[in-house]
């Protein structure tokens, strides 16, 4: 395995903009990694090798004269096939868009061309980031570096597989009710989601426009802050974007790696715990809150009481969106067209609906027929309604948390991966992963996830979630890095170098 | 084939029935750009080039909405004296179709920018109809559908379609009245006299093009009638494809007499959705639909709400211009003209023509000459409304100019304006290229006179000999030769001067 | 909470043109009721006075200049369609009416 890999994306830029490794071999490094261990992972859909070495050479040329574009200029990236790439097809795990090149690129995609950084390929996801394990996706399930048996966690599962498997050094997620924080606490990874509206949504095919935030994944806290710095920021073409300067989550990073907490006060909140919360997981919770006493943080508990509902308002919110934003899926202008051979004899409904119907897979299916449900004519008000009230109360319960402490902590999922097929034939089962990750989406705050550790009973990691307030990541990021030096003292290590060795397991 | 339906005689329709009329308007703007992107907003053009990922409704593109619109929305709620809402949202219309790239319209619902406003319509005999507004909201217009195969373009029995998206996200304002009662037998002249007046209001705003022909102004007739002891409002059809003030009084005219001669038949009146046909001034039936459509509306969430401040609202209020019916009276005075005269003008749809022809330095008469009679036959010969005519009120008033400064002829000046017309160019060049100016050099005549008059000896004895009525056939000759640029009269005392 | 029935089922996927299987509506039939009963708890709030929560972050105002911005080329506005003709995407006939 090549030393280049194991670097972290920090370190990486180091070398690179220093001259001692070139962008071209520190791609190449991955796209060997990739190639030797993909077909046990499945992280990627697409691997656009040419385009990468392309876009790395052309970091070298620039650093060749004095300029580099970003401080992440010529490290690799592996994207979600969730952002729009006009280089790369954009499937979003569906077949109903297999091999659709799309004619333009997301805002977060040109942000990360801009800085110089050089995308991979395109990673697996659940289809339409429906999902908590990637299972869903059209393309078959990535597998946990971890245990290849088991879920990497979804809707980004590629995502966090690929840093896992050390294929990528960072990584784009989407946030829609977890996918990005879910399957970083089960890779071991770090995943964020910013505030809402910080990322630009231009180019990220929709699941619940209200919901849905672009954020950086990576294997340390300062990569994702440093990943988190070229993302965000204003654009018009995002008529939610919060028009405000980028909030300085790289110096936060920097100040919370000198492992000071003191005058900062963590909320702990009291509901997350109890039933359907695995115990090694709540042991790793606990001691992450103790040593966040250790490092000087006043810890105190709060209680959050209409986080009960945040489950059920998600998953009536979040399918109503879906329900609308898929509708432009018809076999009209783009994408699969099934007409079953009968060319001439149907109609353009029935096209549609046998393109949908053989496109969308069932956990899609079963979403937009439950959006349609609670958006229509006498049901909203019930459903829908209702759903978006308990989104103000589970904003008020955040704001008055917010008025007694900095940042709020949970575990960022109630358990560790589960094993591939254990949990696909049971929606409810499955949904149960988000319960602790969804409210700061209907709240629209920040929040990440931070490895806290293996659970006793399996080995396998878990995560930490750190919740900021709205426009104050920087908060959650000097906790989270803070917590990890301290963390990595404590375990011997970065947690991450203890994921087993690929080829010793491949299959 | 429809069958002809039966129609009752519109007197008698009216001793029984009492009509009530719903118009909804559906306005394009002429902002730059469509309403969610910044696609060009114009007329035509190549198919699909004026189309992004945001009006194609590609996965991932987003709308931002474009802030003219917004103001021009505002601009036509004050004119028509509607409330401004301090705080509104689009919302998302569901329904799957072809035309429309998302498969939802962004529109307005339960939250629209302007509501609860009047227009007060001036009808044929002087009175006054006010008309009820009961709101007016964003939305986008649809791309356009050319069915192929089949029956002419139609859609029905076509073999396939074929889309064009370059109109999806044009704004659309929707200006819907509420129910119009008491217009009795006025019903189809209170119709067109609406839409005329709203299209001169929109116009006076300068909002948008206001076209019917080309689709830019679309107005859908809802029509019921109510038994004349009946206390609940009849059931209602809605005529669409209306692309004429003409069409609109027909259209209404025809549902009327239609819906009666149902109920007194002692059937029943299907509530849809019609469309009018200009050929034979009757409606057909479109396809009902087997349940009420359910557009599950809920708030857009890739827009934010708006909530215009007071003062906005206060300024652009100020900044309106003055209504069309109170400019009417201004300039009835300004050009001296009677009732009669007023009237002719706005009949013939040239108000704002001659308004732009004397701003651009043409006296009335002049302006008003040209545009009621020359070009109002013109117009008709192409079968087109006036203010389509390739000729703009700037170049009338170039024509007036030179006519009357003596460069021109009323002839020579009747054929600057058809070259103009044939697109030729400006007045000037069509001087120019076909020769047109009045020949006023004496010496260049005198030589066209020496020439016809030798060329008919004949003719120039019986003049010289004092038989002057025989100067017409030279003055015909000079005529010709000089391809009518000359002035006639000087050519005649020319020739006396050279016979004598 | 009404539970959904499986004709219920049948017509929410007419209306999202989902052209599914009778096997599938027995499955989602039964699914959707068990997720339904779950999530139906958000009732519990809806007697309450508070406003609805559409979007997460509250702005208002937000309006693009009305300038021109470049449009995609017709053959990059084509380049995905399952069939073009003349410049236009090429669709099956169209039965229902314009709305
Ligand atoms: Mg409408
Ligand atoms: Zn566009």
């Amino acid at each position: 395995m090549s030393e280049l890999i194991r670097l972290s994306a920090a370190d990486l830029a180091d070398k690179i903009h220093k001259r001692e490794v070139s962008a071209v071999e520190a791609t190449q490094a991955h796209l060997d990694r990739i190639a030797e261990v993909d077909g046990a992972v499945h992280a990627f859909l697409h691997v656009n090798t040419e385009g990468a070495l392309a876009a790395a050479a052309k970091v070298d040329e620039q650093i060749a004269v004095g300029e580099v574009a970003s401080p992440l200029a010529g490290v690799p990236l592996a994207l979600k096939d969730v952002m729009t790439t006009i280089d790369a097809p954009t499937t979003v795990g569906s077949k109903i868009l297999e091999n659709w090149l799309p004619p333009y690129d997301a805002t977060v995609t040109e942000r990360l061309r801009a800085a110089g950084i050089v995308i991979l390929g395109k990673t697996n996801m659940d289809e339409f980031a429906m999902g908590s394990s990637t299972e869903n996706s059209a393309y078959g399930p990535t597998h946990n570096p971890w245990d290849l048996e088991r879920i990497p966690g979804g809707s980004g599962g590629g995502s966090s597989a690929s840093l896992a498997a050390f294929e990528a050094p960072l990584a784009i997620g989407t946030d829609t009710g977890g996918s990005i924080r879910q399957p970083g606490a089960v890779t071991g990874t770090v995943g964020v989601k910013p505030t809402y509206g910080t990322v630009s949504r231009y180019g990220l095919v929709a699941f619940s426009s209200s919901l849905d935030q672009a954020g950086p994944c990576a294997r340390t806290v300062l990569d994702a802050a440093l990943l988190h710095e070229v993302i965000a920021g204003y654009d018009p073409m995002d008529s939610t974007s919060i028009n405000q300067p980028v909030r300085p989550v790289v110096e936060a990073a920097r100040q919370g790696a000198t492992g000071d907490l003191k005058g900062v006060k963590v909320g702990v909140v009291r509901e997350f715990r109890g039933e359907g919360y695995q115990q090694g997981v709540i042991d790793c919770f606990d001691a992450a809150v103790q040593q966040l006493r250790d490092l000087g943080a006043e810890v105190v508990e709060v209680s959050c009481p209409h986080f009960k509902y945040a489950l059920g308002a998600y998953y009536l919110i979040a399918p109503s969106e879906a329900s609308s934003n898929l509708a432009r899926f018809d076999a009209m202008r783009y994408g699969l067209r099934v007409d079953n051979g009968a060319l001439g004899e149907l109609s353009a409904e029935q096209v549609m609906s046998l393109t949908r119907e053989a496109g969308f897979g069932p956990e899609v299916k079963r979403r937009i027929i439950l959006g349609t449900y609670a958006l229509s004519a006498g049901y909203y008000d019930a459903y829908y309604g209702s759903a978006q009230k308990v989104r103000t109360l589970i904003s008020r319960d955040f704001t008055s948390a917010f008025e007694q402490v900095d940042v709020l902590v949970a575990p960022t999922t109630p358990t560790t991966a589960f094993k591939i097929g254990e949990r696909i034939d049971d929606p409810l089962a499955m949904y149960l992963n988000d319960l602790c990750t969804i409210p700061s989406n209907l709240a629209g705050n920040a929040a990440l996830s931070v490895p806290s550790g293996l659970a006793a009973e399996d080995g396998l990691p878990a995560g930490l979630q750190v919740m900021a307030p709205a426009l104050a990541d920087e908060r959650m990021y000097r906790v989270a890095a803070a917590y990890e030096v301290a963390r990595d003292a404590a375990q011997g290590g970065p947690l991450i170098n203890r994921v087993p060795e690929l080829e010793a397991i491949s299959r | 084939m429809t069958a002809v339906a039966e129609v009752m005689d519109y007197d008698e329709v009216l001793e029984r029935f009492d009509p009530v009329l719903g118009l909804e308007v559906h306005v394009e703007l002429n902002t730059n750009t469509k309403m969610f992107c910044g696609c060009a907003n114009v007329f035509g053009g190549e198919p699909n080039t004026h189309v992004c990922p945001v009006c194609l409704g590609m996965p991932g593109a987003l709308p931002a909405v474009n802030g003219k619109a917004v103001e021009s929305a505002m601009r036509i709620g004050l004119a028509l004296n509607c409330e401004i809402a301090e705080w509104c949202r689009f919302a998302r219309k569901n329904y799957f179709y072809p035309d429309m790239p998302k498969n939802f319209q962004t529109s307005q619902y339960d939250e629209p920018i302007a509501f609860n406003g009047y227009l007060d319509v001036e009808l044929d005999d002087g009175s006054i109809f006010r008309v009820d507004i009961e709101r007016a909201h964003m939305e986008e217009d649809t791309g356009k559908s050319l069915h192929v195969g089949g029956a002419t373009g139609r859609i029905h029995g076509a073999d396939y379609s074929l889309l064009d998206y370059n109109r999806a996200g044009v704004p659309l304002i929707e200006i819907v009245t509420k129910p119009l009662v008491g217009t009795g037998a006025r019903a189809p002249e209170v119709a067109r006299a609406y839409v005329a007046a709203l299209r001169d209001l929109l116009r006076g705003l300068d909002v948008s093009d206001v076209r019917m022909d080309q689709g830019s102004l679309r107005c859908d007739a809802n029509v019921s009638l109510m038994a004349k002891d009946a206390t609940e409002f009849g059931t209602r059809t809605e005529t669409k494809n209306v692309n004429s003030l003409r069409s609109v009084e027909r259209a209404v005219r025809y549902e009327m007499t239609r819906h009666a001669a149902v109920l007194v038949g002692g059937g029943k009146i299907k509530q849809e959705t019609r469309h009018f046909d200009e050929s034979t001034a009757t409606t057909r039936a479109g396809r009902t639909k087997e349940t009420a459509e359910d557009y599950r509306y809920f708030p857009e969430p890739d827009l934010v709400p708006i909530a215009p401040s007071r003062e906005w609202v206060a300024e652009l209020k100020a900044g309106l211009p003055q209504p069309p019916w109170v400019r009417r009276k201004r300039l009835q005075e300004e050009w001296g003209l009677s009732d009669a005269e007023l009237r002719d003008l706005v009949n013939a749809d040239a108000l704002d023509l001659v308004a732009a022809t004397v701003d651009a330095g043409a006296k009335s008469d002049d302006a008003r000459s040209w545009w009621v009679s020359y070009l109002s036959q013109q117009a008709k010969t192409l079968n087109k409304e006036l203010a389509e005519l390739p000729i703009t009120p700037a170049q009338v008033a170039r024509v007036s100019a030179l006519v009357a400064d003596g460069s021109l002829t009323n002839k020579l000046a009747r054929a600057v304006v058809d070259g103009v017309l044939a697109g030729e160019g400006e007045p000037d060049a069509v001087v120019e290229a076909r020769g047109l100016k009045v020949v006023s050099d004496d010496s260049a005549l005198t030589a066209a006179v020496d020439e016809a008059l030798a060329a008919q000896p004949d003719v120039a004895e019986k003049i010289r000999s004092g038989k002057v009525a025989a100067a017409g056939a030279i003055v015909g000759a000079v005529m010709k030769a000089t391809k009518g640029s000359a002035d006639a009269k000087r050519v005649r005392e020319l020739i006396i001067e050279r016979c004598s | 909470m009404p539970s959904i029935s499986r004709d219920e089922v049948a017509h929410l996927a007419r209306l999202a043109r989902l052209a599914a299987t009778d096997d599938e509506l027995d499955l989602f039939a039964g699914q959707l009721d068990t997720i339904l009963n779950a999530v139906a708890q958000v009732g519990e709030v809806s007697q309450q006075d508070v406003p609805p929560t559409s979007h997460a972050v509250p702005l208002t105002n937000v309006f693009r200049e009305d300038v021109v911005r470049p449009c995609l080329t017709q053959q990059q506005a084509l380049s995905g369609a399952p069939s073009a003709e003349e410049g236009r995407f090429r669709v099956p006939r169209i039965l229902g009416e314009e709305q």
